[in-house]
């Protein structure tokens, strides 16, 4: 379908640029519903809005989630009866006569902390905002290749949001076996409350998931692919698109695959087959299961095969975003672009690659081990490449620290610093030490959850005015900055310290246990400093939404400076876009500072004199 | 009460920060926006160089602080371990470098080239050289890395020697059950349907299999002999769980249906780690590494080291298991009067061999 058609409907236009011959195209769009314009919108820009408030709210339950657990590891012995109340008319089985949370509330909630950051936020949240705001925007479309699909995507995941949100409030808990679920613990009612009707929901909920990926993903890919504006060739793609389709291509090819896991887990949970089960008997039962044959390792191949590609999934917008923002207000090109989709693309097939680095200590088989261990270091490759074209990018630019700015350098510091802790885990030989410590838990908060959080903040700073035709305020945009990065440092850095010391992770309470008592003040220290960094975020919401209303108008149609198309629409464009016909594009994206022009914008043909690179 | 006069005390901080923030906002319109803008732009790029300096500070502080309560203050208890802590200062060393250099470049950068009116951007799109340096740098430090790394994974994952001792080991929510094969050196065969808390048997020994009969089965602790390697052949009776040997440096999953082994080789007993720590209450403990359900966090065992002649007092002492499932069997229980009144059944025979 062409852009033109995706708008109108009746008009069905076979050429893949329609947009070209539309010069008389407006914006005709007055009688719009509350409801077709604000609920069941077709506009990747209302989408991506929904997407990204959605994902919002997931953040602010899987913080809170976890806060609560932390002050549990911070503070063992205190007791917190303001909280336990409220907690208690959740679950009456998550909280102790003496005002404390129980095992069960803390695995529930480390659960499903998990499991909403890695899928709902930052996949959901961090893809569906901004593949559905960018991709038509920066290529020149109208709208993506499916706008009805894109809604259903949204929808989709609003019900899995619905279920995994209800899970929480059921009788015996929501799912507390870990986001990874591995049975049997994930396969067996009896040996966690958790893994009663609470799996069931997380189950349902992840396939709904599953499917808004998909419907998502493939509207992604078909789009980039096919509705680029005139002159817009593959190799003038500024990089968040090229990273948003890689992170669609990853979770097209891999989510069916984690999507079959599933299915043959919730076989053996409802249908008595043994995929995964064999040899169990329960103590809480005092009997033994009749399932034989199963192998319980078989889902973590699955699990992982989806698993390891997601972190990408994760990262790769963050590393696309920021690639953008580093260049624009850096004032200069990004350094090697070629490079950079080069190593985006290496990493995505080595992605489909590493899985197994996961599983070294399940008795895999040690050759196969050491396949893993060498395919896994190569992924530091095009990793280390991609940190030094941003480093060379900064160099002798002209640097506008802009709060999207910050945040970008900020993502490039974490990357580095969780990235090269990769370089540890990667290495069997050092994972039969750190696997499941501490260690872990520093190297994918740093590398995946806080740096993918950072280029989520970057992207909102720096598209706001052009979702909401406002800006934010920047000084608490620079308070929120400065303290979210010194305190992902204070919590995250300590951190490696208590895996060096074999620390376990997952674990409720460390104070029965000679070996990791030790850190019982570090626990308090970061539990302390994860409650003000919490806090610090809420008042980034709050400027969020206050600014959607209030915030300083924008005056000009190109604030920042850039080169891209999005910044030749309107202030605030309607559905379509742009008024009139859909620029034409002349050249790549990162004609900063050249033959000394400020910027030269896409759409501005090459001149006569204009130099090579 | 004091939780509404917390909430109280937020709320009004986040009140004083917004109406500041706003406030600074008006005042950068008033002056003219692009004044605000520069004189902001500077103030970030002090802080660029000022978290720099903290946080390589901090970096040295933390290490001040934490590193004698890592395990790498002390030596490691097993000769296997060795090896993982040279391989930890190795690879400490080359990405520490790493750190180093590139955290000083980024936040150096975005100081030294913030926005000035005296600097035109450099247009500097690509540059092959320098492009193929840092892609075959780093994948020669990674092979180097990568060698070293699977020459010990390949001594890790190897055969254990012949003259290792071994036991087996069981996780079980929430507990961990450890068999000695006694004096036959071989364990009886086991169906996970016997299991029987009630009869004594907690692995589901097969008893028809005479191997059973003098196999010890115990449960908490774990004794291993000094510098004597060691096979642990681990299996799980319900989830999957994992025998975490922090100070030995490995570990290694339990899985239902499919045993995993490992071996190593103990250097201090017990009780000279307690010396070695400084710490009385010093214990080899065993920590479950994999998620296995509520009780996870405190499903603990220990494994006390101890010398051949110890552990040889200490295996005396222990009763197989088949005598704990059939009372009646067992030469100790018999009647006074008719010592050797079973004494003629196969499994006595085997205990009385086991026993000495
Ligand atoms: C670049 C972005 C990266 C992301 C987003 C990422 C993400 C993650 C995540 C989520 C885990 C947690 C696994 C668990 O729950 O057990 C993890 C562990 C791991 N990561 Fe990364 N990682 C990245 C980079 C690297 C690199 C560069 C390497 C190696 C060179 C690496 C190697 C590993 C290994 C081996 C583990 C398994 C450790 C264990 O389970 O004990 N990662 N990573
Ligand atoms: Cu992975
Ligand atoms: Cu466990």
């Amino acid at each position: 379908m062409s852009n033109e058609a995706v708008l109108h409907g009746s008009h069905v236009d076979t050429s893949h640029h329609a947009d070209a011959h539309h010069g008389d195209h407006h914006d005709h769009h007055h009688h719009q519903s509350f409801i077709s314009k604000y609920v069941f919108s077709q506009d990747h820009k209302m989408i991506a809005k929904q997407f990204l408030i959605t994902g919002m709210v997931w953040a602010v339950v899987g913080g809170l989630m976890s806060v609560i657990f932390r002050i549990q590891l911070g503070y063992p012995e205190a007791s917190y009866h303001w909280l336990t109340d409220i907690l208690g008319d959740i679950n009456k089985n998550w909280v102790t006569k003496e005002g404390r949370i129980t095992a069960d509330a803390y695995y529930a909630m480390v659960t499903t902390h998990g499991t909403v950051l890695v899928f709902f936020v930052l996949t959901a949240g961090l893809s569906g905002t901004f593949a559905n705001f960018l991709i038509p925007l920066q290529i020149g479309a109208r709208d993506m290749a499916s706008p009805f699909m894109n809604m259903l995507s949204y929808w989709f995941f609003f019900a899995a949001s619905v279920v995994m949100m209800s899970s929480i409030f059921v009788e015996s808990g929501p799912f507390s076996g870990g986001w990874t679920a591995y049975p049997p613990l994930s396969a067996l009612g009896d040996a966690s409350p958790g893994s009663k009707t609470g799996m069931d929901m997380w189950l349902i909920a992840m396939a709904l998931f599953v499917v808004s990926s998909l419907l998502g993903g493939l509207n992604y890919i078909a789009t980039v692919l096919n509705m680029r504006t005139k002159g817009m060739s593959m190799t003038r793609l500024p990089l968040t698109i090229w990273a948003l389709f890689f992170t669609a291509v990853l979770g097209v090819l891999s989510f069916p695959v984690l999507f079959s896991g599933f299915i043959l887990l919730i076989f053996d949970r409802n249908f008595g087959t043994s995929f995964y089960l064999s040899d169990i008997f329960l103590s809480s039962t005092n009997t033994a299961l009749p399932n034989e044959g199963g192998s319980a390792i078989l889902y973590q191949h699955l699990f992982w095969f989806l698993g390891h590609p997601e972190v990408y999934i994760i990262l790769l917008p963050a590393m696309g975003m920021v690639s953008e923002i580093l260049s624009t207000n850096a004032r200069k090109p990004i350094f090697g672009y070629m490079a950079m989709i080069g190593s985006l693309f290496a990493i995505v097939i080595l992605a489909f690659l590493v899985w197994a680095h996961h599983m070294f200590v399940t008795g895999l088989n040690p050759f196969l081990g050491s396949i893993f261990v060498l395919l896994t270091l190569l992924i530091a490759v095009p990793s280390a490449i991609k940190v030094f074209n941003w480093l060379t990018t900064l160099w002798r630019g002209n640097i506008r620290f802009t709060p999207a700015m910050l945040f970008a350098i900020g993502f490039v510091s974490l990357f580095i610093s969780g990235g090269l802790t990769g370089i540890w885990l990667g290495n069997s030989a050092l994972d039969i030490h750190l696997h499941d410590t501490y260690f872990v838990i520093a190297h994918f908060h740093i590398v995946m959850g806080v740096a993918s959080m950072f280029g989520m903040f970057a992207g909102i700073y720096h598209w706001y005015p052009k979702m909401y035709g406002r800006y934010l305020n920047n000084t608490l945009s620079y308070i929120h900055f400065w303290l979210t990065m010194i305190g992902a440092y204070l919590i995250f850095w300590p951190m490696h310290y208590e895996g060096l010391a074999g620390m376990p992770r997952r674990y409720y309470d460390y104070s029965i246990w000679e070996s990791f008592k030790q850190f019982a003040e570090l626990n308090r220290f970061i539990s302390t400093v994860a409650m003000i960094v919490f806090a610090v975020q809420i008042l980034f919401l709050i400027n969020f939404f206050y600014s959607i209303w209030k915030g300083r108008k924008v005056t000009s149609q190109n604030p920042w400076g850039s080169t891209t198309l999005e910044w030749t629409t309107p202030i605030n464009p309607g559905h379509g876009n742009w008024p009139g016909e859909i620029p034409e594009v002349y050249r790549w994206a990162y004609d900063y500072g050249k033959d000394g022009h400020e910027f030269i914008p896409q759409t501005q043909p090459v001149g006569e004199n204009e130099s090579h690179h | 009460m004091s939780m509404f006069f917390t909430i109280a005390v937020i709320v009004l901080v986040f009140l004083i920060i917004f109406q500041i923030a706003k406030a600074s906002e008006y005042v950068a319109v008033l002056k003219g926006e692009e004044r605000g803008r520069r004189q902001q732009n500077k103030v970030n790029g002090f802080l660029m160089i000022g978290f720099l300096v903290l946080g390589l500070v901090g970096v040295y502080v933390c290490n001040e602080m934490f590193y004698h309560k890592t395990l790498l203050a002390h030596e490691s208890a097993s000769v296997q371990g060795e090896k993982v802590d040279s391989m930890l200062w190795v690879t400490l060393i080359v990405t520490g470098v790493v750190f180093i250099i590139t955290q000083i470049i980024l936040f150096w950068f975005s100081y030294r080239y913030q926005e000035s009116d005296n600097r035109k951007a450099f247009y500097f799109p690509h540059n092959n050289t320098m492009e193929l340096v840092w892609t075959v740098v780093p994948a020669i430090a990674l092979t180097v890395l990568v060698v070293i790394g699977l020459r010990n994974w390949f001594t890790f994952t190897s055969e254990a020697p012949k003259e290792a001792m071994k036991v087996e080991v069981t996780g079980k929510q929430f507990g961990w059950i450890f068999r000695y094969a006694g004096k036959d050196k071989e364990f009886g065969k086991k169906y996970f349907r016997n299991i029987d808390e009630a009869a004594s048997n907690s692995l589901g020994q097969i008893w028809d299999d005479p191997k059973n009969f003098d196999d010890v089965v115990v449960t908490q602790t774990m004794y291993i002999v000094k510098n004597k390697p060691v096979e642990l052949i681990i299996n799980s009776r319900d989830v999957i769980h994992d025998v975490g040997l922090s100070h030995f440096r490995l570990k290694m999953d339990a899985v239902p249906g499919t045993p995993t082994t490992l071996w190593f080789t103990p250097k201090f007993t017990t009780k000279e780690m307690k010396e070695k720590t400084g710490n009385p209450n010093f214990q080899y403990e065993i920590s479950c590494d994999q998620m296995c359900g509520n009780g996870h966090y405190s499903m603990k065992g220990v494994i006390e080291v101890v010398t051949q002649l110890e552990y040889d007092a200490w295996f005396a002492k222990q009763k197989p298991n088949y005598f704990a499932a059939f009372p009646d069997k067992d030469p100790a229980n018999a009647q006074p009067a008719a010592p050797a009144a079973g004494a003629d059944t196969t499994a006595a025979k085997a205990v009385a061999a086991a026993a000495h």
